[in-house]
């Protein structure tokens, strides 16, 4: 699966992105985090192939997620759907 | 072809929010990345998809979420504003509500053909399916007429207001209809 890493300080969680290319609100979270200096991984589900969309499909509704864009995981378990700056201040200690 | 601009996809948006009353949202750059995400769809899919909702590319599947969406209409009137926050109502638009967070409407099964052709994974709780189904059924699209000029519409709700008259929402009433067998 194509996931992209984004270096940043603040390594204490495990930060997965779910995205969309063409989104907006998923771009203003990417933006967020990075800016905030959180490390993390996403991942534009619109420009992967079938297989890995099935997969993906697998993977977050297993922890939980809905399918909707973005879909922030933190470390496994918290699940932050939408561009929720508060919630992902708090989750994430900013 | 030759390829579209978001100055096409913005005039598009705005006509279409000023027949059904609506307003485009007023921050510009959420409205730039907006309609260019919709300038990105239409030239990857051939139609504008919601750029915040995964389009599977199979016009059929994705026919609710193509621009102005099946869900626009009953998110603004109970939310303000669209799902992707496209269209907004004068509140919004004008700051005296603020800018909404729109959960989705559309439903799991819809979207979840986007992933791929449905084979129904391990992890699917045929339960929930089942009852996802029956509610969906339940919800159907009905038969509603406007009051003041008589405009018919078959979908799940009645327009926020009439496309045609520009009557609110409450000016709508549902047709009952009934077939009988006799013989």
């Amino acid at each position: 699966m194509q996931f992209s890493k984004v270096q940043g300080e603040k390594k204490q969680h495990k930060v997965v992105l779910y995205a969309l290319s063409t989104c907006v609100w998923c771009k203003m979270t990417k933006q967020y985090l990075k800016d905030s200096g959180v490390e993390y991984d996403y991942v534009d589900i619109d420009l992967c192939t079938e297989e890995e969309k099935q997969k993906i499909r697998q993977e977050i509704q297993n922890k939980g997620g809905p399918l909707s864009y973005p879909t922030t995981i933190i470390d496994d378990k918290v699940v932050v759907t939408g561009f929720r700056k508060d919630l992902l201040k708090e989750t994430l200690g900013l | 072809m030759t390829p579209i601009t978001i100055e096409q996809v913005r005039k598009r948006a705005e006509a279409d929010a000023r027949t059904y009353g609506y307003h485009l949202v007023s921050d510009p750059d959420l409205l730039q990345g907006l309609l260019d995400g919709l300038r990105v769809n239409e030239e990857r899919y051939g139609y504008p998809s919601c750029p915040c909702r995964l389009a599977s590319g199979n016009f059929d599947y994705d026919r609710d979420i193509i621009c102005p969406c099946d869900y626009r209409d009953p998110d603004v009137a109970e939310y303000g504003a669209c799902y992707c926050r496209l269209y907004v109502n004068t509140d919004v638009y004008e700051g005296k509500t603020p800018l909404p967070t729109v959960p989705e409407r559309r439903p799991v099964e819809k979207q979840s053909r986007a992933f791929g052709p449905a084979t129904p994974s391990a992890e699917t709780k045929p339960a929930a399916t089942a009852e996802e189904k029956e509610e969906h059924v339940q919800i159907g699209p009905k038969l509603w007429y406007c009051k003041q000029c008589g405009y018919v519409v078959f979908r799940e709700e009645p327009p926020y207001i009439c496309p045609i008259c520009k009557a609110k929402r409450e000016m709508f009433a549902e047709i009952k209809t009934r077939i009988d067998f006799i013989g």
